[in-house]
């Protein structure tokens, strides 16, 4: 089946089974490998992707449902002027260890930075309530989403 | 597996394509040892940190350094890289003398570059390097250029720009031409094989695409697209017959006692043969701590990528060791074991030997069978929290005769576990092979591998068992307990976690008992001069913070890692809730590490290591029953969030004149403790046995 979806402010025609999951489209399909895919259960939030400037998670939701709305992956982040500066924030603070919960940390970032949040911490902390880190890099995350936040 | 075996400056450090480029055999594994190898380079050659790469760890290419564990890669791979750089140095001062007809006191190092001060002619290190003879080698008597840290201006960790971009390429991300995605489908669990396969089913299976490869119990499929790979593997799955053995549901920590144990008395952290020690009599006090299994729990399930190509198998894996895993892979399918070639490619944090092996083997099982086909296998959540290793469910026995002050005299110590190691090292009857999971399934099938006793010092379950405190009598016990019902290994820390969280637990339990201030009562008996100094700057940062309020708890805790790597002194505030939650409010850390070779990636370390070691305390256990492992996702398995991070503070001490000591695992034992502690301040209960989830509080409420 084809459908056309939005990625990163282009138009993309896919073929393929229309209850793929997004993620495994974006990094198959596409090639766009930035977005993680943890656990396949919308347990972790390492597949954050923005749809409509929201996060959302991209690992068992099947494609189709993401027809018409605009998506935006950890590749198209950058591409925006808060989305570049949480990038350069995470840079500043080394708020990685591993990096495979990066992606999925810098977009629910940029969503909530773009939303004018990210200065609070109790309210950083409830918007991350679905992303995990097991390195322990938490508090330098937290740190470069207020650098971000404050340099807004 | 170090400077004896490649004594070569070009062994760790050469010029390719005009960039240094650093060789190791230690793998980087979100502990930041690239990072940290660059910068020991950069401050004995002065070049810029952007000057110099880390080369891909390959087996047939990159020094065997064996595993990558133990907090031991700056001291081990950090040494090699640090006195063949400066060697180099030496040698490249040489060059530029001659070359400039100068005297080489004559010239000094600065920006990558050598000057001659008198008439300020330079010369790039980038260009002299090639002169220097690919045979020089490594002065092992070298001292350093610089002996203390020079300032290294922002943090800077390799690969962060990438990561931030979504650009970092894991294991999981490689995509070759004719790539064939593949999963295993597994039994229920690790006692039941597979008695019928669906035909019918396979074949449909076939007919779009799909290879199904069957040897054994071992069961698999390969095909082009990985979500049809992985909805065929379910099916499949549930298709299949298995057979219906039970899973032993009885008591772990029931059966983690002397009479089940092969036990060995341990002197100065050493395993001996011999005579156990007398049991103490008439002890004062005695309390038994107990860990159940936890996981590794890595956020990206392994994965690995194999093809066999030209009769060699090539092979890239998130493995620690590459080099042992090579051995035992080879042996497992009859090959050579040059026929093996393992790259070492990033996954996600690991934290020991999770399944990154055991997919490594299965990935070349796969392709053997499909030859000339790059097979990108992964596993699936399930998998990893069900099929990797775990840390074993461990018990500490504490005992001990106390003075009249209440400082001990006499210290008993019992440590109970199945193995801490179960990497595959090669080794007598196919030790490598029986410890690679699939081994267990094939058609020709493995008995499960049944642990050995660790004899090393500051080994396996007996690490941190040796008490750093000057007791003036102990008896330690290492008791291994095997034939239990999961496959165990290496999680960050070993033995430390238990044994410190029983240790600190008891010097608290003994210190109320004394009525004494808890610093006071551990300096009283400790003697070492660093250890003194962590904890005396502990008890002045923690003296300057407000008082905690009703509910609330401080607890303390101390460790020296392996009584011989970073020390690391810490102080932990929390709540305890009305509904028995423990809510984490605050934490100061103060390490000695030695020489600091990159205090950022100290940091993190540290920081790290206390969320993990706190997740351990608060929230991580493996559940099962006769049907098979029920913690399989991030529900049944919780682990530490965002929401009970607390902020940390982080102190370093750095005496002069002292080596670098590993601090990867430092910090998550004393984090245990030091919340256990807490948690009877804030509650007035004894949390002895972890996860301390509210309802381990109120059972623990009830049986006091």
């Amino acid at each position: 089946m084809s459908l056309s979806l939005s990625i990163n402010g282009e138009q993309h025609e896919i073929t393929c089974d229309p209850t793929t999951p997004l993620a495994y489209v974006l990094r198959n399909a596409l090639k766009l490998k930035g977005t993680k895919i943890g656990c396949g259960l919308e347990q972790c939030g390492a597949c954050a992707v923005l749809v409509d400037g929201e996060v959302a998670l991209s690992c068992s939701a099947a494609v189709e449902q993401f027809v018409g709305k605009e998506i935006v992956t950890i590749e198209g982040v950058g591409a925006t002027e808060i989305g570049a500066r949480v990038q350069d924030a995470f840079v500043a603070e080394t708020a990685a260890q591993c990096g495979y919960c990066t992606s999925g940390l810098v977009v629910a970032a940029t969503a909530l930075i773009s939303d004018g949040r990210g200065t609070d911490r109790a309210e950083t902390v409830e918007a991350l309530d679905q992303h995990l880190c097991r390195c322990g890099s938490h508090p330098r995350v937290l740190r470069a989403i207020e650098r971000a936040a404050k340099a807004s | 597996m170090n400077i004896d075996d490649y004594p070569k400056v070009s062994d760790w450090i050469e010029l390719r394509q005009g960039r240094i480029c650093v060789h190791s055999g230690k793998v980087d594994i979100g502990q930041r040892i690239s990072t940290a190898l660059i910068r020991i380079a950069s401050r004995e050659l002065t070049s810029p940190a952007d000057q110099i790469d880390v080369s891909e760890v390959r087996t047939d290419q990159a020094p065997d350094e064996g595993i990558t564990s133990g907090s031991n890669s700056v001291e081990h791979s950090g040494r090699a890289v640090g006195l063949a750089a400066t060697t180099l140095r030496a040698e490249l001062a040489r060059l530029a003398a001659a070359q400039l007809g100068v005297d080489a006191e004559e010239i000094s190092f600065e920006d990558g570059a050598i000057t001659h001060r008198a008439t300020n002619q330079k010369i790039a290190i980038i260009d002299l390097m090639d002169e220097v003879s690919p045979d020089l080698m490594i002065d092992t008597k070298a001292t350093f250029a610089h002996a203390t840290d020079v300032p290294v201006g922002a943090p800077f960790m390799r690969g962060m720009a990438e990561m931030v971009k979504g650009e970092f390429t894991f294991v999981h991300d490689i995509d070759l031409p004719e790539m064939l995605h593949a999963r295993v489908v597994r039994p229920p669990h690790a006692l039941s094989h597979l008695e019928n396969l669906d035909q019918a089913y396979v074949d449909k299976l076939s007919e779009s695409g799909m290879q199904v490869l069957r040897d054994g119990s071992f069961l698999a499929i390969a095909g082009p697209s990985e979500w049809h790979v992985i909805q065929a593997a379910e099916r499949l799955q549930a298709r299949c017959q298995w057979s219906k053995a039970d899973l032993p549901t009885d008591d772990v920590f029931a059966r983690l006692t002397p009479e089940n144990a092969t036990r060995f008395n341990v002197v100065d952290g050493t395993p001996q043969k011999g005579p156990l020690p007398p049991t103490l009599e008439q002890v004062d006090y005695s309390a038994r701590y107990q860990r159940p299994y936890q996981l590794h729990g890595a956020l990206a399930p392994s994965a690995a990528c194999a093809e066999w190509r030209d009769n060699t198998l090539h092979v890239m894996s998130h493995s620690q060791g590459i080099y042992p895993l090579r051995e035992s892979m080879a042996d497992s399918l009859g090959l050579a074991i040059e026929d093996v070639v393992i790259t070492h490619v990033p996954g996600s944090g690991c934290y020991g030997h999770n399944g990154a092996d055991d997919a490594a083997f299965e990935a070349a099982l796969i392709a053997h069978e499909i030859p000339d086909t790059p097979i990108l296998l992964k596993w699936s959540r399930a998998d990893e929290h069900a099929w990797e290793p775990f840390a074993p469910a461990m018990a500490v026995d504490l005992a001990a005769k106390l003075d009249e002050a209440g400082k001990i005299t006499s210290y008993t110590a019992d440590a109970f576990s199945d193995t801490h190691r179960g990497r595959p090292r090669p080794g007598p009857d196919k030790a490598g092979p029986a410890r690679l999971l699939s081994n267990r399934f094939r058609a020709d099938p493995m008995d499960p591998y049944v642990g050995t006793p660790n004899m090393n010092k500051q080994g396996g379950m007996h690490r941190n068992l040796d008490p750093i405190y000057d007791f003036p009598e102990r008896r330690l016990t290492k008791n291994l307990v095997t034939g239990l019902p999961h496959r165990t290994s290496a999680l960050r820390c070993l033995g430390a976690a238990a044994n410190i969280f029983a240790l600190e637990s008891f010097m608290d339990e003994l210190r109320l008992k004394a009525d004494r201030d808890p610093f006071d009562y551990r300096l009283s008996q400790l003697e070492d001069p660093r250890s003194r100094d962590v904890l005396t700057e502990l008890q002045a940062r923690v003296a300057a913070l407000p008082v905690p309020a009703p509910g609330e708890g401080r607890g303390i805790a101390y460790a020296q890692y392996k009584n011989a790597m970073t020390r690391v002194g810490i102080c932990v505030d929390l709540e305890v809730t009305d509904e028995a939650e423990v809510r984490l409010k605050r934490a100061v850390i103060v390490a000695d590490a030695g020489r600091i070779v990159d205090r950022d990636g100290l940091m993190a370390q540290l920081e790290g290591g206390f969320i993990q070691g706190a997740s351990w305390a608060l929230y991580e256990q493996v559940t099962w029953d006769w049907e098979g492992i029920q913690s399989r996702d991030w529900d049944s398995y919780p682990v530490m969030r965002f929401g009970n991070v607390p902020p940390i503070d982080v102190h370093l001490i750095e005496p002069e004149g002292v080596p670098s000591a590993g601090a990867g695992e430092a910090s998550p034992s004393p984090t245990i403790a030091a919340i256990a502690n807490a948690i009877f301040e804030a509650s007035a209960i004894r949390v002895r046995q972890m996860p301390f989830t509210p309802e381990a509080i109120m059972q623990a409420a009830m049986d006091e």
